[in-house]
């Protein structure tokens, strides 16, 4: 038997809960709360490149190297550009001598150990550059395979490597569907593009975007709506590269074809 | 037990230990998990900072403007008004303190980046005037008969 006072007891205790809003029973997501603090003013760097409008002069190229201390004359670039020429026969031809450091200045197609091909005017179908760069993806599997924590991705969504954590391991490097990343010749570590990470967090434009007499290549806020390069992407037939790995690649092409690779 | 069991025990017991111990030691402070998650976020958040503090040493356009206004106005009204200073004059760095001159590049090598003809349909470069280098005044440079800031002038004397 339930007496008097045990009654009342129970009965605060029911009330009590009932007065409590299901609201305080929700699992609140800290990253939610964070993006509330900030007042939407996120930041998430994408990369818009328009291959009409390049020319194969490789300033990016030059830049590059020069702003971010890649060893000039070593084989490697953390960007580059690829010249293809489509003949009339269905052939694709795809060259970048030096990443394209110093252009193309000639017909001639470098098929590489100093051998060079060249293609009649008249044969051409279609000629365009593509400039390359790390696509920092969304879903990055060169962050997945570090097995020491040495590469990341910073929470405005540049893919980074720290340099007194990397192992040299070389997994990023083949885990990269795009072949962006390669050792540093003086370091020794795994590199890559950080689209100049210190530049764009002050409010500059990366090297090679700078360099790029042709607009060519944009950097901008995709998380910004009225950001050039967000309206571009959200309006115009942007396409991205090897999508079918999944990676969601934040560099947009505009002008693609089914030939670049 | 017997003692030969326990022996193996310890020496793991004592691996495991200094493999904690060194961890500890040497595994530095702000490293872990940080706003991306476990997976694409596990590193040492003092990185970030390291690149932040990179250098920089392209300076755009609009540094050079604030001293040399002569030559930008000079170069925004000609066809060359695209091209940014730096693409010929080098990285501007701390200019004009450090380097109190830059090296300005004025070879064929240069121009020839975008003005050797290719006949490109469907890219920009079939656009722009092009000579071929190999019959077009070899071995001369460019800047002795045209003038870079105003490629309609002919070049300085």
């Amino acid at each position: 038997m339930m007496n008097r006072r045990d009654f009342c007891k129970k009965s605060v205790l029911l009330f009590g809960t009932l007065a409590v809003p299901l609201a305080a029973f929700e699992l609140f997501d800290p990253t939610s709360l964070l993006a509330e603090k900030n007042d939407g003013k996120e930041v998430r760097w994408g990369f818009l490149v328009d291959t009409e409008k390049c020319v194969g002069c490789g300033f990016c190229v030059k830049a590059c190297k020069i702003e971010n201390e890649v060893p000039y004359n070593a084989d490697v670039s953390r960007t580059w550009v690829e010249r293809y020429v489509v003949t009339k026969d269905g052939k694709t031809h795809i060259d970048s001598p030096k990443a394209a450091r110093d252009g193309f200045t000639t017909e001639k197609i470098a098929l590489g150990e100093g051998k060079f091909l060249d293609i009649k005017p008249d044969d051409i179908a279609k000629g365009f550059f593509v400039p390359k760069l790390c696509n920092q993806c969304d879903n990055p599997p060169c962050v997945q395979v570090c097995p020491v924590g040495a590469t990341y991705q910073t929470k405005d969504g540049v893919v980074l490597v720290d340099r007194t954590w990397c192992i040299g391991c070389g997994y990023c490097i083949m885990g990269c569907p795009y072949g962006v990343r390669f050792f540093h010749p003086v370091y020794h570590v795994a590199e890559k593009c950080t689209f100049c990470y210190h530049r764009i967090t002050k409010g500059m434009k990366t090297a090679c975007v700078n360099a790029c007499p042709f607009g060519a290549r944009q950097i901008g806020n995709l998380k910004d709506p009225d950001d050039p390069v967000t309206r571009t992407i959200m309006t115009e037939r942007v396409n991205i590269l090897k999508e079918e790995y999944g990676t969601k690649p934040q560099v947009f092409y505009l002008g693609l074809t089914k030939e670049v690779r | 037990m017997r003692n030969h069991v326990w022996r193996p025990l310890y020496v793991v017991l004592f691996i495991v230990a200094v493999v904690l111990l060194v961890r500890k030691v040497y595994v530095p402070k702000d490293f872990g998990i940080q706003d991306r998650g476990y997976m694409y976020g596990f590193h040492r958040l003092g990185s970030e900072a390291d690149w932040k503090a990179f250098p920089v040493k392209y300076r755009s356009t609009e540094y050079c403007r604030d001293c040399h206004s002569d030559k930008y106005n000079e170069l925004k009204q000609s066809p060359h008004a695209v091209i940014p200073c730096e693409d010929c004059h080098g990285p501007a760095m701390n200019h004009p303190d450090d380097p109190p001159t830059l090296t300005i590049d004025r070879s064929r090598k240069l121009c020839i980046r975008c003005h050797a003809r290719l006949p490109y349909p469907g890219s920009g470069r079939a656009n722009i005037p092009g000579i071929d280098p190999e019959t077009h005044n070899p071995g001369a440079e460019c800047v002795l008969c045209h003038y870079p800031h105003d490629p309609r002038r002919e070049a300085k004397k």
